[in-house]
């Protein structure tokens, strides 16, 4: 897929990502391979002495996820900003799906940029994720 | 109540090493199929002189870099209560295995809301090279929740 300024408009989407469904071993694995060992989202004794009914997912997992969106549209060394807010917690069992639309684009230093609107929603709908990066193309 | 006297709060500054191992687990961890995450050849028919530093990783340095949680834990945080708000990266170049990188975080502001029931701490972090370049900024809203205030 072509991420040439030629070929990018404003409403161009991004290649969803679909992820398989959250269980306790890609909370575990997370933990190690992020460094995040916050026991909330791998023992479920110390879930739910904070209230909560079970472990849920690291934000940064799902941030991670909309990353790989992002980088597989275009190579990472043209991407300049990326961020997200975590608007729900992401449950065990959830499945995720990355979407991304490109909201406006604008010439910076010289390079054609696009800014990319970014959402995570699960399969019930509810958004966990909402973010924005800033990619050059070209 | 957090201390607002915790704004400002310099976490110092922290050398990494950035390991291919960690990064490979980290692409295994989060379902990485593009082999440039792990392939050294493919990094390099990329473009790449090793495998790059992915974007959300810096994170995961930091967490390394500083002990973890522990500068809440110093702020008297529950960590149980914790929860992330927002996170955002600014990048000035792609890091790679191999690489010597520096960090520094602050605390750059602490806020309450809902009378005192949600306290948001902001933590602002520079990576820097061997060279003294910039390499990428982070930027972290962390939200703790404090149930026994009733809003």
């Amino acid at each position: 897929m072509s991420t040439s300024s030629r070929d990018v408009a404003v409403g161009t989407e991004l290649p969803p990502l679909e992820l398989e469904k959250i269980n306790r071993a890609t909370l575990a694995l997370f933990a190690g391979g992020s460094g995040d060992h916050n026991p909330i989202h791998i023992d479920i004794d110390n879930a739910r002495s904070a209230g909560y009914d079970d472990v849920f997912a690291q934000g940064m997992l799902s941030m991670a996820y909309l990353g790989r969106l992002i980088t597989n549209w275009v190579p990472q060394e043209r991407v300049r900003e990326y961020g997200v807010r975590f608007t729900a917690i992401t449950p065990l069992f959830a499945q995720p799906t990355c979407t991304g639309t490109v909201v406006s684009l604008a010439t910076v230093d010289g390079e054609q940029r696009a800014t990319i609107e970014l959402l995570v929603t699960l399969a019930d709908g509810t958004v966990t994720l909402r973010g924005d990066a800033v990619v050059a193309l070209d | 109540m957090i201390d607002k006297k915790h704004i400002g709060m310099d976490l110092g500054t922290m050398t990494v090493d950035v390991e291919r191992g960690r990064l490979r687990f980290f692409a295994k961890a989060i379902g990485q199929t593009d082999p440039v995450y792990t392939d050294l050849d493919a990094a390099q028919a990329a473009g790449h002189p090793d495998l790059p530093v992915p974007p959300t990783f810096f994170f995961s340095l930091e967490l390394e870099s500083r002990d973890g949680f522990g500068y809440l834990e110093t702020m008297g945080v529950d960590l149980r209560q914790l929860l992330h708000g927002e996170q955002r990266f600014t990048y000035h170049r792609v890091a790679h295995a191999g690489e010597r990188l520096t960090l520094h975080t602050r605390i750059t502001d602490i806020t309450s809301k809902k009378g005192g029931a949600m306290e948001l701490i902001t933590r602002a972090t520079t990576v820097t090279d061997e060279n003294g370049e910039l390499v990428a900024e982070s930027r972290g809203l962390m939200v703790v929740r404090n149930p026994e205030v009733s809003a």
